[in-house]
């Protein structure tokens, strides 16, 4: 039986408000991430934000902070080592992710005592949300939300065919960085939720159902902003009645949804 | 009295290197109001590269690009352009209307939104390319041809005086390149566009231009709608009987 008194809880109530942050980030960002095919980026921006965290935790500042920074970072080097060094972006990808990688864990073993964290930012623990992390989060997600509303004309005309964007003076080699910084942030704002390792599958499958229903963009994150919820709050419930991980519980519903929707469209 | 035709763009000693290779090499073309300029030439010899400068997506490495007087990164507004077999994700969840929306960006400008008069004239474009039955279609339900007529009312939204198309035809069944070739013939002859058409295609520039250009890393051009066998060699490398064959002679006049 599902105990509906769980927003009694503090922890209940901030995991509630993250989960539902994270559905509107993956809603929107979720559909440029799909629409630019800029998907193995975004998982390599989510791996690499882990150095961050590493070095937040080595250094006794805030990891989420940290996390952010490192995203960023990772966004732009990816864009200038695969413009410059004439190294193919998917290659400059698997290095930035994996040195992200190894510098977290390096870090964070350094850092005694932490090391029941690492499990939770790996696979993430939506549950040990705090209410700072919750101010984070939204702060986060009102940014990329007014960016999405402010840029949504030339996103769409990048997304589109950023070749013919550039040919009528649209600013793609400023457009782009703003794309994968926005997506950095929407992936930090994610780990907490269901960790680095499942990222990619929240940000991605609500997305992917829903275009498969909706015609227009708007309409595509709107209905991508519901399934990410749905996503967020069913995974939360088995979580808390099964006692079992939060991440897994909420992309193994994602899943489920998307490989049912994939049948039924057939 | 001759009228004096505004000139429109005016490429001057044009030099441009690319990894290390010489791309174009001491291009001249003067382009006037109304003219309908076919560019010829194999691949890989720089047509791509040279509607790029004019766009002022490259950089010179030499001589100087005027268009409608100014430096080609300002002219922009006053330029649409159809891209080389536009590569786009099939399922883009975007309707006609709304890729020929995008076209208006160069006047709108960033930040801004697009505004009724916008809408329509999105609406006007569509019509003018005889599109307007498929404004609410998405763009990857049209046939080819269609998305190509589409692509070009994009670039007609802006009110341009200058068309560049690269490859216009590129993956169009004949029947449909007929009908894009008979619509760019009309919006250069009724609409008055200067266009530059970039193509591989021998026949359907001979037949629709009014001027032709043959390019292979220099541009051989007089300023007509003739070539001379000398010019066709000297770009293609090869002997041009290969070239000529089944050609119009309209194009390969015999030199003297």
């Amino acid at each position: 039986m599902i105990d509906l008194n769980f927003l009694s809880y503090e922890f209940m109530r901030n995991a509630l408000l993250a989960g539902l942050a994270a559905a509107a980030l993956c809603g929107i960002i979720g559909i440029y991430v799909i629409l630019n095919r800029i998907v193995f980026i975004s998982d390599g921006i989510a791996h690499a934000a882990f150095g961050g965290i590493g070095l937040g935790y080595f250094l006794g500042y805030d990891p989420l902070a940290f996390g952010i920074g490192s995203a960023v970072l990772t966004a732009i080097g990816i864009g200038l080592t695969s413009s410059r060094a004439r190294v193919s972006e998917d290659t400059a990808i698997g290095v930035f992710m994996a040195t992200g990688m190894a510098l977290g864990i390096m870090l964070l073993t350094l850092s005694q005592g932490y090391a029941r964290d690492l499990y939770g930012y790996l696979f993430g623990n939506i549950l040990a949300v705090t209410e700072s992390d919750v101010l984070l989060i939204l702060l986060l997600t009102s940014v990329i939300l007014a960016l999405v509303f402010l840029f949504y004309k030339e996103l769409l005309l990048l997304s589109f065919d950023p070749q013919y964007a550039q040919a009528i003076g649209l600013p793609v080699s400023g457009l782009r960085p703003m794309l994968l910084a926005m997506v950095a942030f929407s992936v930090v704002v994610l780990i907490k939720v269901v960790g680095i390792i499942m990222v990619i599958a929240l940000l991605t499958i609500p997305g992917a159902i829903s275009r498969r229903y909706m015609k227009s963009l708007p309409s595509i994150m709107a209905g991508s902003i519901i399934l990410g919820a749905l996503f967020v709050i069913i995974g939360l419930l088995i979580s808390y009645d099964l006692d079992v991980p939060s991440g897994a519980a909420i992309i193994l519903t994602a899943a489920v949804a998307f490989f049912l929707s994939t049948l039924l469209s057939r | 009295m001759p009228e004096t035709k505004e000139k429109i763009l005016s490429i001057k000693d044009l030099w441009i290197r690319q990894g290390g290779h010489v791309v174009l090499e001491s291009i001249n073309l003067d382009l006037f109001a109304g003219d309908f300029l076919g560019i010829i030439g194999p691949n890989g010899g720089g047509k791509s590269t040279l509607l790029k400068a004019i766009l002022g997506l490259i950089k010179p490495d030499r001589g100087e690009i005027d268009v409608f007087g100014l430096p080609p990164a300002k002219a922009r507004s006053r330029i649409g352009y159809v891209p080389q077999k536009t590569v786009f994700d099939r399922s883009f969840p975007v309707k006609a209307r709304e890729v020929v929306l995008m076209g208006r960006y160069s006047r709108v400008g960033l930040l801004y939104r697009y505004g009724r008069e916008d809408r329509s004239l999105a609406l006007e474009a569509l019509k003018a390319v005889g599109m307007e039955d498929r404004a609410e279609r998405e763009i990857g339900e049209l046939s080819g041809g269609e998305q190509q007529r589409v692509f070009v009312a994009r670039s007609l939204v802006s009110d341009p005086d200058l068309l560049l198309l690269d490859e216009p035809t590129a993956g169009i069944d004949s029947a449909q390149q007929t009908d894009f070739y008979e619509l760019l013939s009309h919006l250069n002859c009724h609409l008055g566009k200067a266009i530059i058409m970039v193509s591989h295609d021998l026949t359907a520039v001979s037949t629709y231009v009014s001027k032709i250009a043959c390019l292979n890393q220099r541009l051989y051009y007089h300023d007509s709608r003739e070539l001379s066998n000398e010019d066709i060699e000297k770009a293609y490398g090869c002997p041009v009987e290969m070239i000529a064959h089944g050609t119009p002679h309209r194009v390969l006049r015999e030199h003297d």
